[in-house]
């Protein structure tokens, strides 16, 4: 079931979901901390004493991660996709700027922000999914 | 102890986003992109992490503590604001392009894969850029209110 991650597999979608969302409970529960990925990545470029440890224990987790699912024998393999070095820089450069200005991504606002009923987070959940749908859907146009 | 289960519950976050498809830029695109293929995977991603967050998140907060730690970090501010509207649709415009949000970048940036390195650093360069923009609006609300008093 593990070994192939190309076609569409809503089960293995739905579980690694609900991983993600145990992940979100868990931080919260255990360490008071919300698993905003981009909250936790742009907290250590404005370091403060006391909060840092943290956050570089999660992201060493996350690095971790595809090594642990591959010694364990699944395979990640990838679509095919033919993405230019400027869609990659300039999405790159748009996510960065954009997560921190709008205070979150995906997980921080879709996962846990929805999860709350926070009302900013229901707002930027709708930017955000909007834009993906409007970009993605116009460069398939021109 | 607080280290090792935050490394922990980085580790399970990470398994999530490698076992539910979205370390792969090609499912993202392949959903927003409405007039190809459409692949439904983050769907049921966002599906099995709010089946699960919608019922443990607010638990945690009724109770009002952590296990480890004495206070929530949960943000309070209910204010929609331009910067959340316009950064929030700067940040999808960015995935839907690229493909990446920031955790799947990270839950494979260990591969090594040129795509995800360079964009892992374009990120990282957008959200220096940020903090230099918001020192930038501190000095500009400064000079204002000097200009103003």
């Amino acid at each position: 079931m593990f070994t192939d991650l190309v076609p569409f597999q809503p089960w293995l979608s739905l579980f690694g979901g609900a991983l993600i969302g145990l992940a979100a409970v868990l931080l919260l529960a255990i360490n008071g901390k919300i698993a905003g990925i981009s909250g936790i990545v742009g907290g250590l470029l404005k370091p403060s004493s006391g909060d840092v440890g943290w956050r570089l224990a999660f992201i060493v987790g996350l690095l971790a991660s595809p090594f642990l699912l591959s010694a364990a024998g699944f395979s990640l393999s990838k679509g095919e996709i033919d993405l230019d070095l400027g869609a990659l820089l300039l999405g790159g450069l748009l996510v960065g700027f954009g997560t921190r200005l709008g205070s979150g991504c995906t997980s921080g606002h879709g996962v846990i922000g929805l999860a709350r009923l926070s009302r900013r987070s229901v707002a930027a959940t709708i930017s955000f999914m909007a834009a993906g749908f409007l970009v993605a859907s116009l460069i398939h146009l021109f | 102890m607080k280290l090792l289960s935050t490394l922990l519950i980085g580790l399970l976050f990470g398994i999530g986003l490698n076992v539910s498809g979205m370390t792969d830029p090609a499912r993202i695109t392949g959903f927003f992109d409405i007039f190809g293929a459409w692949d439904p995977s983050l769907l049921f991603v966002m599906a099995g992490a709010l089946g699960v967050s919608m019922v443990g998140i607010p638990l945690v907060i009724r109770r009002g503590k952590a296990l480890l730690a004495d206070k929530l970090g949960v943000p309070t501010r209910r204010d929609i604001t331009p910067s959340l509207l316009i950064g929030s649709f700067l940040f999808g415009s960015g995935w839907g392009l690229a493909g990446y949000c920031p955790g799947p970048a990270l839950a494979s940036l260990g591969t090594l894969e040129t795509e995800v390195v360079l964009f892992f650093v374009a990120m990282i360069i957008g959200m220096f850029a940020h903090s230099l923009f918001e020192k930038w609006q501190l000095r500009q609300c400064a000079k204002g209110k000097r200009a103003t008093a």
